[in-house]
């Protein structure tokens, strides 16, 4: 159905890895801990309790702003309440940000395929307090305060996004995002970053804006992927069909992937938003702003732009380098350290080191193995210190005992063998004991010669030069 | 700028108060006279008055990022009218159509 093309706006809220919540001091993180244990009267709507602003939360969301480019980060913004009744948010509002956001305008980058960009435009960024969790056994609700008061930011998109894919798009590159800045772990798993998407569809090529349906809750990158999908499909139908659009509430019913209809919730007018008369308004002033935006590191793409043009790497590479920063920052001090060709470390980066980052199950600053063990292997092997091997392995090595790659070759002998009559006398046994693979290579089959290489490489614990062992077989079956 | 006895039967419904007929339309009646008493307001002129959210020192006081023992969740749990696996346990939201 290519005469449609999908209008799609998100709403992205994002957990906040404070260690408390935004209003009280209770603790924000909850994952491991039995329901209603992070609680106190604060962030359970007792009455009588006054809120006090967690000052990290305020620097974490300005954060985000300057990274989404924001027009105006606001010198002043003010906290509001938002009026509705549900079980899990027990003062009987939310306190959020409403006429006067912590930052207006942005925009976000979405890299595409082929090297296209969709440059998603951001209206406001803000806070608020998460509500609490329901959760529904048999046929009962059960309310768990834990997350009641856990900082969210909000970014709110312009309807920029063009497909289920982009929509998917963007927020991987959001999740990158907010743990590069480390505001969020990003865990859509644990509800860290959830979403709602405003969608229409219009004829291809136009500029109008049709009636929109909201899904909200959705919780992980491939519910938003096909709920995104199943929505553009059903609108697409029923235009087709002349049937009309209605501004529905859907919910995406993750077990059954279906989109049913909200019973329709309140409209924004009904939840008479008033400023936040318990809490005074944020003040930003410069010298706490510059403060902020100092530990404002470089952005994902720009470093990925700068690892093509510095280093002259491949986009491929440079896009799984900045894939994490940490990762980014090992590649760019090993390249301080070794001094050689950059493609080389990204090789050995790309093959070797995230293995290990994905065995180990860590991120690459966590490694035992620093940025100058891993210069000083490669080191080695452009010196036919060792072997490929080797150097292989020296990468585990390190990693579990943390001592210098060049101690370890002398301790274990694991110099490359180049002593050419030791070498010899190995290859002439190889030969000795397999006479059959001896006849093949006779017979023209001279393939087999790798095999013959591999088996003296096996004899000699993977020490051996294997170009030296490779000559050496070359000139004993030439007689 | 009255109100219609609709508007009062939807703002009951947003501060879930259920409300007879008869209080419906003394409601109505009132609800608009408080409105139009506020109304005067209009009145004044502000136009060279910038809006004023607060009378109070304009800065918002921060707490510093650290996490200081909750409440003990019996006691909290306490004020719940029943409590099941140590959550408060609510009766089924119904979804009304505002
Ligand atoms: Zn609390």
């Amino acid at each position: 159905m290519d005469e449609y093309e999908a209008v799609i706006g998100l709403e992205t809220h994002i957990q906040l890895n404070t260690n408390s919540k935004i209003f009280c001091g209770c603790k924000a993180d909850s994952w491991e801990d039995p329901p209603n244990r992070n609680i106190c009267p604060i962030c359970t709507g007792l009455p009588g309790v006054l809120p006090v602003l967690n000052r990290t939360v305020v620097e974490k969301a300005v954060l985000l702003a300057a990274a989404m480019h924001a027009e105006s980060i606001q010198p002043l913004s003010y906290l509001a309440r938002k009026n509705y009744f549900y079980p899990d948010l027990p003062k009987g509002y939310q306190i959020s940000q409403y006429d006067e956001p912590l930052a207006r305008g942005g925009y976000f980058d979405v890299p595409l395929t082929e090297g296209a960009t969709r440059r998603v435009r951001i209206e406001k960024v803000h806070i608020e307090e998460d509500a609490g969790k329901t959760i529904r056994k048999n046929d009962r609700r059960l309310i768990d305060f834990n997350r009641c008061g856990v900082p969210l930011v909000e970014a709110v998109t312009s309807p920029d996004l063009r497909s289920a894919d982009e929509v998917a798009k963007y927020l991987i590159r959001l999740r990158q995002l907010v743990r590069w800045i480390g505001i969020s772990e990003g865990d859509m798993e644990k509800g860290q970053l959830r979403c709602d998407a405003n969608i229409s569809i219009r004829p291809a090529g136009s500029e109008e804006l049709n009636t929109k349906t909201e899904i909200k809750n959705l919780n992980s990158i491939d519910a938003a992927r096909t709920a995104v999908q199943a929505e553009i499909g059903r609108q697409i139908e029923e235009t087709s069909a002349g049937r009309a659009i209605h501004t529905w509430t859907l919910n995406w019913d993750e077990e059954s992937e279906t989109l049913t209809k909200m019973r329709s919730k309140e409209t924004e007018a009904d939840y008479r938003y008033f400023r936040e008369p318990d809490l005074l308004p944020i003040r930003l002033e410069e010298s706490w702003r510059e403060e902020i935006l100092a530990a404002l590191p470089e952005l994902p793409l720009d470093r990925r732009a700068r690892f093509v043009e510095e280093y002259k790497l491949p986009e491929y590479d440079a896009e799984i380098l900045t894939d994490e920063r940490s990762l980014s920052r090992f590649f760019e001090e090993t390249i301080g350290k070794y001094g050689g060709a950059a493609k080389t470390v990204s090789n050995w980066m790309m093959n070797d080191v995230l293995r290990l980052i994905r065995e180990r199950g860590v991120h690459a600053g966590d490694l035992q193995l620093r940025p100058h063990h891993l210069a000083e292997i490669i080191r080695l092997l452009d010196d036919k210190k060792i072997t490929t091997n080797v150097a292989k392995e020296l990468l585990d090595k390190v990693q579990d005992s943390g001592r210098s790659p060049r101690s370890i070759v002398e301790e274990e002998g694991l110099a490359q063998v180049s002593d050419e009559s030791a070498l010899r006398t190995l290859a002439e046994q190889v030969l000795v004991d397999n006479p059959e693979q001896v006849e093949t290579y006779k017979g023209g089959k001279t393939t087999v010669i790798g095999w013959f290489v591999g088996q003296v490489m096996k004899q000699s614990k993977g020490k051996a030069n294997p170009q030296m062992v490779r000559q050496i077989f070359e000139d004993l079956l030439v007689d | 700028m009255g109100l219609t006895i609709e508007e009062v039967r939807h703002i009951a419904l947003l501060a879930r108060l259920r409300l007879t007929p008869e209080e419906e339309e003394r409601y109505t009646e009132q609800l608009s006279a408080i409105l139009e008493h506020a109304a005067r307001l209009k009145e004044v002129d502000t136009s060279h008055i910038p809006p004023t959210a607060t009378v109070l020192p304009l800065r918002a006081p921060l707490r510093p990022d650290e996490p200081r023992p909750s409440t003990p969740h019996k006691q909290i749990l306490a004020n719940a009218p029943q409590v099941k696996e140590g959550m408060f346990r609510v009766p089924p939201v119904l979804d009304v159509e505002p």
